[in-house]
């Protein structure tokens, strides 16, 4: 962790900003750009301030930097980005993503995913990962030249290994389990977590109406006036309470939709273990076929029914010479296959090796992360429990006073 | 004594203290101890009570303390909540209650009547307890025979006959039992009314057995004389009521008019916090559950999910309780003042009514000066009616603000202490929860 990037250097997203521009197909249109401020943590040491650089990146190229990162470090269970679009959200908030509240989270979102990129012991080291936060033009062209796209699995291929794999690692089989499950699990709480704030919302604010109405009531009352007044402007604040509330809520929300996503980079792992699997399968299927091939030709036996075999048959032999050739040709094609197939190997279990690394790293930074938010969940709900008890109490004295 | 809380009668003047009593003392002018109870008595033709009505008011101080509690299921805290004595001696001579509902299929109809039984030790009851069972119609009867014969009391209000907001079913238990307590109430108010309290008709609903009470039913004023008073009454209401109308009263028939804008909408938003505490309530149901169901997928952190699954489940059964408190106290009081406030409106005319039969008499006479020592007579006694309603409504009304104003007291307080210890419940569980939380595993 020394090496970490994240320890040399400070990184914010410290400002977002509403630009107009022309996009690829010349057509106006409206995003938002965010500004990335960076210092050397060095020097600081020694007294004296280092310069900020600063660049403004737009959440496109953030998309960009992380298809880069994913398919160039397959092993590695890459941080994921904030939401593109609000989901899960409950009837107060906008789903609008040119909201300010939604834009203040997501600079939040996109901090935390430079921080966490800095923080990982592979990541941080890339080159294309420290130009995207020092070098404003030019960047797009640096990623693409380096020609990942090609590299990236097809998702109908990666699809096609899922179902036919036959001997993957148990493990990952295993993980591949508990990547639906926290995906599923996390969006079902999410979405009852929405309801509840709403419902929540409509019970506070109700309140609110107490107080207009006491204080109408209060000005035909000589006694009770003053109770009721100042219940009424105690039933104000209870009302009120509940937007702050709600809001240290959603950061609470955007903790958990970060493992969500952090759901589906695992899966990723996983599917790649399985797409590597997959293709050993095949070649060494490929290579067991063809290693008969050669033995049939050799022996003259056909031990298998083959096309080949039957058209041979039926339109006569084949020369020894022609067969010899293919002899040849097959022997080749049977040491290239096994080089192959041992460098496949090799492949395989250097995957297996390091991915688990990563893996058990990201477990124990997910049991650190969820076990701090639900504490810290815990701390708010008793935030709120002593901002009612406060309010309640002074309504009670109120009421009694009436 | 004086109850520091609920006025149960006008005090001894002798002792009095409080509010109102001045006013009508003075007002009423009648000077005697007895002041307003005999004049009532007058009007009435209470004959029969006149002597133990003096028995009564002169006696109070030697009266027994009864502290009978009546031995049916009615909880004690809500009784409690309805009635608060201050310690002393009780000026209690009548306990009535209303339990025990059944179910009764005829031919024709289907109707639920209710066991009332009275305990007292007043002299003129030929027995110190009684049971009886009464049906809703009765209690209706009840009613009306009191709003003829005291035209400007404040009569407590009876549960409507059908509830529509709620979707109660018209014989679900809900409906029955916050029917039954309503029911309770109302004759206890009664009971609990100084002038109220001796009336004829309410001593037979409480005393006579059922076909007692049909035939005596049948005997009272028809239902056309009542309608015929009644056109009378609106024609010369009005024309000169409001002009002639006391000062006094015009203030009443504003300050009603904003009380009862004013607690309509409460209890709307009453009923509105409570539909969102139930909805709030049906999403936290599901909410603690899936903390759960995530932790049997985890290992580390599988306690610190259940523990917040258990502090949500803690939660929800608080909520439960607060909306139970909301349904039992707040939501029945702000409807009977609802209704109280139709019933207030209603004496208010009626008062302005018996003004207006004066007022349209002496107009009368205005233009035929012959007659007039015919009349003066009929004036005078018009007259007469008309302090008599004035002084009363205005007696009932000061008790009927001081109990308000004690109900909505207590009433609110109630609610402001139900939501404390909903967020206590809360919180204590929670600072539970964190405390293992944050020990080293």
């Amino acid at each position: 962790m020394e090496d970490c990037l994240a320890k040399k250097m400070e990184i914010t997203v410290s400002e977002a900003e509403k630009r107009t521009g022309r996009n690829a197909m010349n057509i106006q249109e409206t995003y938002t750009a965010y500004l990335i401020e960076t210092r050397a943590v060095e020097s600081q040491i020694e007294g004296q301030c280092a310069p900020v650089e600063s660049l403004w990146r737009r959440y496109s190229e953030f998309e960009l930097l992380r298809n880069y990162l994913s398919v160039t470090y397959p092993h590695i269970v890459v941080p994921p980005l904030p939401e593109k679009r609000a989901d899960f959200v409950w009837h107060k908030l906008s789903a609008d993503n040119m909201d300010p509240d939604f834009v203040e989270r997501r600079r939040i979102g996109l901090e935390n995913f430079l921080l966490r990129v800095a923080s990982h012991p592979v990541l941080c080291q890339d080159k294309i990962f420290y130009a995207f936060l020092m070098k404003e033009g030019g960047w797009k062209e640096m990623v693409n030249e380096t020609g990942f796209q090609l590299k990236a699995d097809s998702r109908l291929k990666a699809l096609n290994a899922t179902f036919r794999v036959k001997n993957p690692d148990k493990r990952f089989t295993e993980l591949k389990h508990y990547s639906d499950e926290l995906q599923s699990v996390i969006s079902h709480l999410l979405r009852v977590r929405a309801r509840v704030a709403d419902r929540l919302y409509g019970v506070y604010k109700v309140h609110g109406n107490y107080g207009r109405v006491f204080s109408e009531w209060s000005a035909i009352e000589k006694e009770m006036g003053d109770g009721l007044q100042s219940a009424g402007h105690h039933m104000d604040v209870y009302a009120a309470s509940i937007d702050d509330i709600l809001e240290e809520e959603e950061h609470y929300a955007d903790q958990l939709k970060e493992y969500l996503f952090y759901a589906e980079a695992l899966r990723a792992v996983c599917r790649k273990h399985e797409l590597m699997q997959y293709d050993l399968e095949m070649a060494a299927q490929d290579l067991t076929s063809k290693k008969q091939q050669c033995e049939e030709l050799a022996t003259g036996t056909v031990r298998t029914f083959s096309l080949k075999g039957m058209t041979s048959k039926l339109f006569g032999q084949e020369t020894p010479e022609q067969r010899e050739a293919k002899i040849k040709v097959l022997e080749e094609q049977i040491r290239e296959g096994e080089e192959q197939l041992k460098s496949k190997n090799l492949e395989g279990r250097d995957f297996v090796k390091s991915a688990w690394a990563d893996i058990e790293r990201f477990k124990e930074q997910k049991n650190h992360d969820l076990k701090e938010a639900l504490i810290s969940y815990a701390v708010m709900q008793i935030s709120m429990c002593k901002k009612g008890i406060q309010v309640w109490t002074n309504a009670k004295e109120c009421f009694s006073k009436m | 004594m004086e109850a520091e809380g609920r006025l149960l009668g006008p005090p001894l003047p002798a002792g009095g203290e409080g509010p109102g009593i001045e006013s009508h003392l003075s007002e009423g002018a009648l000077g005697t101890a007895r002041g307003p109870l005999l004049a009532a008595a007058e009007v009435l033709a209470l004959d029969d009570e006149e002597d133990d009505l003096e028995v009564f008011s002169k006696d109070t101080s030697l009266a027994e303390v009864n502290s009978f509690s009546p031995s049916v299921p009615i909880s004690p805290s809500s009784m409690i909540n309805q009635y608060k004595f201050e310690d002393g001696p009780e000026l209690r001579d009548l306990f009535i209650t209303v339990d025990d509902p059944e179910s009764h299929i005829t031919a024709i109809e289907t109707f639920i009547t209710y066991r009332v039984v009275t305990k007292t030790t007043r002299g003129e009851f030929d027995s110190s307890e009684y049971e009886v069972r009464r049906r809703y119609q009765d209690f209706l009867w009840l009613k009306s025979r009191l709003e003829e014969a005291h035209p400007t009391l404040i009569i407590p209000p009876l549960p409507e006959k059908f509830i529509m907001k709620g979707m109660v079913e018209r014989f679900s238990d809900e409906f029955i039992e916050t029917r039954r307590k309503a029911l309770h109430k109302f004759l206890n108010r009664i009971a609990d009314h100084p002038t109220l309290t001796f009336n004829e008709d309410f001593k037979i609903f409480l005393t006579a057995q059922a076909w007692e009470l049909s035939s005596h039913k049948k005997q009272g004023p028809g239902l056309l004389s009542r309608m015929g008073q009644t056109v009378r009454a609106v024609a010369s209401s009005v024309r000169g009521a409001v002009k002639n109308r006391p000062e006094m009263f015009t203030e009443m028939h504003n300050y009603m008019e904003t009380f009862s804008q004013k607690i309509n909408l409460l209890d709307k938003i009453a009923h509105r916090i409570y539909k969102e505490e139930r909805d709030y309530f049906n999403e936290m149901k599901e909410y603690g559950p899936i903390h759960t169901l995530w932790s049997a997928s985890e290992e580390d952190i599988a306690d610190s999910l259940k523990g917040i699954a258990s502090c949500i489940d803690r939660c929800c059964r608080a909520t439960e309780k607060r909306m139970a408190g909301l349904s039992e106290h707040l939501l029945p009081i702000l409807h009977e003042y609802v209704l109280y406030s139709e019933i207030l409106m209603g004496v208010l005319k009626r008062r302005d009514q018996i003004q207006g039969e004066l007022d349209s008499k002496v107009d009368a006479l205005a233009n035929k000066k012959t007659e007039k020592d015919q009349f003066s007579e009929e004036i005078g006694r018009l007259e007469d009616k008309v302090e008599h309603a004035n002084n009363a409504l205005k007696a009932d009304w000061d008790r009927w603000k001081q109990n308000m104003q004690w109900d909505m007291r207590s009433t609110f307080t109630n609610v402001a202490e139900n939501n404390l210890r909903y967020y206590e419940e809360s919180q204590t569980r929670l600072h539970f929860q964190i405390l293992l939380q944050k020990m080293p595993s």
